[in-house]
């Protein structure tokens, strides 16, 4: 099973989410912003980081990367995509996922172990959570807090596409406590907490973040 | 405004020069007519004038620093020592690892978020500069009292910078100090580590070899930022008209690092470069006399070619801008091509400026007119010395014994710990902490609040690196020959009680103004120490940096040296944590208290210093780091006892998995009573947690290597009992966590 991860200029977790996916069973395929070619890749992570230094909008120039022309046209055909925090904003700026990524409530960057609620477990990246199911993965990010207008929420609501929704107490300020949300069919899964650096007890709070990736090795063999 | 060449120059000997302006003593100005037999022009004079500076040239410090390759000891860890960008150690399995600390102190205090994120910028360039890829930094920070309005308006600032640029560059920060002292009020410290590991073959040099060969400047475009002293330069010598003086403070743009590290890195596993250098302090004009002065000697440089974001910069100005996030690489003609290709790659700007000549003149030209001729060594190395007056302060003659109420019911015992434990010198800084990304890359083991920061370097052998800073300020401010070594032990120890060997030691000495014969004699009294120390336990000092001049009128910062020592772990899998993580585990106190509080944080909220630092014993130092190398496996958690004494570390212990203890403290435990039990700072002491079936063992191999070991309790509970205390875990941790929040929101 191939799995790529993307690298645009300033990705920081592009490492870890390669390593997650191998240390999952799969194997991870290094994607470059500058090239559209997917080298058939079965699903794609967008990594965490500060693509082009969040300038203008986190992820509003790496959207328009040739890569994500691509992405774009196969995750309409229902191609899985995974955005992980500044993968998440790349995401929301590339229309596949509705709402936005703001500052943080108090303006501070925030590094912390997070517990979340997998809440949809019907999408290709969460289908081996239990729904409802606790994990504890960090979130680490400037601009995290999930906006979205009260239509667009209700229907993310209605539709049952929160995937993850933070637990005990709101870190940013998100609306609802969103914390990931899908798109209508599911395959396009944005989150904020970083589930590729909860993948091994020794360098994570948990190993909590690894099911995401045996979750798109499940459902690719499954198809 | 006519442009001073070196024609002009040899014409106009009796032209004023605004040398004073500059920084310069009228004698370094003579002996720069003397060098190069002329007047300088006005771009050799911004150059000698910055890289003669404290700052560049160690002109102060070198008479002293020179004991470290004195009393080297033989190490064939140490790859590449003192002198280069940053010192190479090697850790086995064909790694090397270069680590450094550096001081941004001044420019913070200016403008704390570019300041400090620039200070990270900089040390993160001097270690990609050694070829090797940066993993991790660190950032020991002092500021004045927490309460003080300026630290309102530093420290949030500072915090903010540090994180800012380390988080955007993608480098896990795994610890570093936050301290508060009335000394740092308008001189407050940011000192910034990194460590960066690369295979032995990668090791790239400052040196610019091979007459043809290239200079290529790459990565960010030359602006008036940072320009510092050379703006005097440009309003003393020319007509006005030009730009207002630009921001002497550099201006940061992590991104564009982030950028240059992967594009230099590729470059290097093409092997593409014959040598290369970051620009820092001093700009191009530390970067061109360097390498051309670290090479065979020659270089010509066509200044005009420099790429500029402002076109109205002089050559002076271009000469000494510290714009960031450039560096300069000597490049053989036939490989240029491909190294431009991986600058395109990674949208990096890349120029050819000049070329290694056969000569050995560093030869500048603007627009094709000559306007600096030197030998470079002789800007580059050959700066002036200075044995500067010494003086044992008068205030060592006043100091006195410091005076505590005793502590000894249970109602005193729990408002003491709750005390100190909230003062902000011992409160929790995830605050602070928080701020950082300690998570990126995946491979941080072990990351504040824990003893040391540690690093998997190799995910299929486990091996590791574990890093660790400390200073005891008051305690050099009392001796400053024992303070530093205190501080390197404790490093030592803080490396160890993770489970890692302690390997090399870098540092940086925060100091006032050398030219108060006090603060001379301070700094010489470090040095020393810290030299006679190395000797003492085998460790090479890999490089360190100075930075002078941290003084409010007559008040200097208390003496400051930061030690930084990095270890090595075969399997970093095996690492010890500090906090319980059970109940029913046997906890001991290895090593003895003494009844002094000289320099501790509980004589320090009694507004008590002292009078005499403890002494630093290395041969129960060493002990106590093979007693922790091999007794590892026996334990369950272990912290080291150093700020705040035994409280703190119960606190932290404690507090870290919720796992509360039962302490009792013998009244013939130690001379002093319960206060000094629980607050006293004394060196050479740690608290282990062992599984009851160890604990035979344990105390056997204790004995073995002559430590004495203290029984002082059990794990277990939801509170932290300490004799007839009783403190409830919640409020312990309201008590240790609010502080930070209170006061900066």
């Amino acid at each position: 099973m191939r799995i790529g991860v993307v690298t645009f200029p300033g990705s920081l977790d592009d490492s870890s989410a390669l390593r997650a996916i191998t240390l999952a069973g799969g194997e991870a395929v290094p994607l470059f912003h500058a090239s559209d070619d997917l080298k058939e890749v079965q699903a794609v992570v967008l990594p965490g980081g500060f693509s082009y230094g969040d300038y203008l909008r986190c992820g509003a120039i790496s959207r328009f990367a040739p890569i994500m022309s691509s992405i774009i046209v196969a995750a309409e055909h229902g191609f899985p995509v995974l955005g992980i925090c500044n993968g998440f904003q790349i995401l929301t700026e590339s229309h596949l996922l509705p709402g936005a990524l703001i500052r943080n409530q108090d303006l501070h960057f925030i590094c912390t172990d997070q517990p979340v609620t997998v809440e949809n477990v019907n999408t290709p990246w969460t289908n081996g959570y239990a729904k409802g199911q606790r994990i504890v993965i960090p979130i680490k990010n400037g601009e995290g807090s999930f906006q979205a207008s009260a239509e667009t929420l209700a229907e993310l609501e209605g539709e049952g596409r929160i995937v993850l929704r933070y637990a005990d107490k709101n870190p940013n300020g998100s609306q609802n406590n969103i914390a990931g949300i899908s798109n209508a069919r599911g395959n396009v899964v944005g989150v904020m907490p970083h589930p590729e650096q909860a993948i091994e007890d020794l360098t994570g709070p948990s190993e909590d973040g690894l099911t995401f990736f045996t979750s798109i090795l499940q459902s690719l063999v499954a198809r | 405004m006519a442009l001073d060449t070196v024609a002009v120059a040899a014409t106009t000997p009796e032209n004023e020069q605004p040398w004073r302006e500059l920084g310069l003593k009228e004698d370094e100005y003579q002996s720069i007519r003397e060098i190069l037999g002329r007047r300088p022009t006005s771009s050799e004079l911004a150059m000698y004038s910055v890289m003669w500076s404290e700052h560049c040239s160690y002109k102060s410090s070198k008479i002293h620093l020179k004991q470290f390759g004195e009393k080297a000891v033989k190490s064939d860890a140490l790859l590449v020592g003192i002198g280069e960008n940053a010192g190479v150690v090697d850790i086995g399995q064909g790694y090397a690892v270069t680590f450094k600390i550096e001081s941004h102190n001044h420019p913070s205090f200016v403008e704390p978020y570019q300041g400090a994120a620039t200070g990270v910028g900089g040390i993160v360039r001097d270690i990609l500069t050694m070829g090797a890829r940066p993993i991790a930094v660190m950032d020991p920070l002092r500021f004045g009292p927490a309460d003080a309005p300026d630290t309102k308006r530093v420290l949030p600032g500072i915090v903010a910078g540090v994180g800012g640029y380390g988080n955007c560059l993608g480098l896990p920060n795994i610890g570093g100090e936050v301290v508060f002292d009335e000394t740092y009020a308008g001189n407050p410290l940011v000192n910034a580590l990194c460590v960066g590991v690369m295979k032995h073959s990668d090791i790239k040099l400052a040196t610019a070899h091979g007459t043809g060969n290239l200079v290529v400047l790459f990565g960010a475009k030359t602006g008036g930022d940072g320009i510092g002293g050379v703006s005097v330069l440009a309003s003393e010598t020319f007509a006005s008209g030009k730009a207002a003086k630009r921001p002497a403070v550099q201006v940061g743009d992590p991104f564009a690092e982030k950028v240059l590290i992967e594009c230099s890195l590729e470059i290097f596993a093409e092997d593409l470069v014959v040598g290369i250098q970051d620009l820092g302090g001093a700009g191009l004009s530390c970067a061109t006399s360097e390498l051309a002065s670290g090479g065979s000697g020659g270089m010509d440089i066509q200044l005009e070619k420099v790429p500029l974001r402002d076109p109205s910069l002089s050559p002076e100005e271009i000469l000494m801008s510290e714009s960031q996030e450039r560096m300069c690489a000597i490049v053989e003609p036939a490989k240029l091509a491909r190294f431009m290709k991986i600058c395109k790659k990674w949208d990096v700007t890349a120029t050819v400026i000049g070329e290694v000549t056969a000569g050995d003149r560093l030869h500048i030209t603007w627009n094709g007119e000559l306007i600096v001729d030197v030998p470079p060594r002789t800007v580059a190395h050959d700066g002036p010395v200075y044995n500067r007056p010494m003086a044992r302060p008068a205030y060592l003659d006043s100091l006195s014994p410091v005076s505590l109420p005793a502590i000894e019911s249970a109602e005193e015992i729990k408002a003491a710990v709750l005390k100190l434990v909230a003062a902000p010198n011992i409160a929790d800084k995830s605050w602070v902490t928080d701020q950082y990304d300690r998570y990126v890359r995946g491979d941080t083991v072990l990351s504040q609040p824990e003893d040391s920061g540690m690093i998997r370097i190799d995910d299929h052998t486990h091996l590791g690196v574990a890093i660790s800073t400390d200073a005891n300020a008051r305690w050099s401010y009392l001796d400053p020959y024992e303070g530093v070594k205190l501080a390197l032990l404790e490093s030592c120890r803080n490396i160890a009680v993770s489970g890692a060997k302690p390997l090399a030691i870098t540092n940086c000495l925060n100091f006032g103004s050398p030219e108060d014969p006090g603060v001379m004699w301070q700094f010489a009294e470090t040095v020393r120490g810290l030299a006679d120390i190395a000797l003492e336990l085998g460790l090479p000092v890999t490089g360190g940096n100075v930075s002078f001049y941290n003084q409010t009128g007559s008040v200097a910062i208390l003496p400051t040296p930061v030690i930084g020592v990095l270890g090595v772990i075969q399997d970093v899998r095996t690492r010890t944590k500090m906090g319980f993580t059970k109940a029913g585990l046997e906890l001991f106190q290895v090593g003895n208290t003494d009844d002094n509080f000289s320099g501790s944080e509980w004589a320090y909220l009694h507004g008590a210093m002292g009078d005499t630092a403890p002494r630093a014993d290395v041969d129960h130092a060493t002990r106590l780091v093979n007693f922790l190398l091999e007794g590892q496996p026996l334990f369950d958690s272990a912290h080291d006892l150093s700020n705040g004494g035994l409280a703190a570390s119960l606190t932290e212990s404690t507090l870290k998995n919720n796992v509360g203890a039962t302490i009792e403290l013998p009244a013939q435990f130690i001379p002093g009573g319960v206060s000094a039990a629980l607050f006293s700072e004394t060196p050479g002491r740690v608290l282990i947690a062992v599984e009851p079936e160890n604990s035979g063992k344990f105390q056997a191999l204790a004995e073995s290597h002559g430590l004495q070991l203290h029984a002082i309790g059990k794990t277990g509970g939801t509170d932290l009992v300490i004799n007839d205390a009783t403190i409830a875990l919640d409020e312990l941790r309201a008590a240790h966590t609010q502080t930070f929040h209170k006061l900066f929101g």
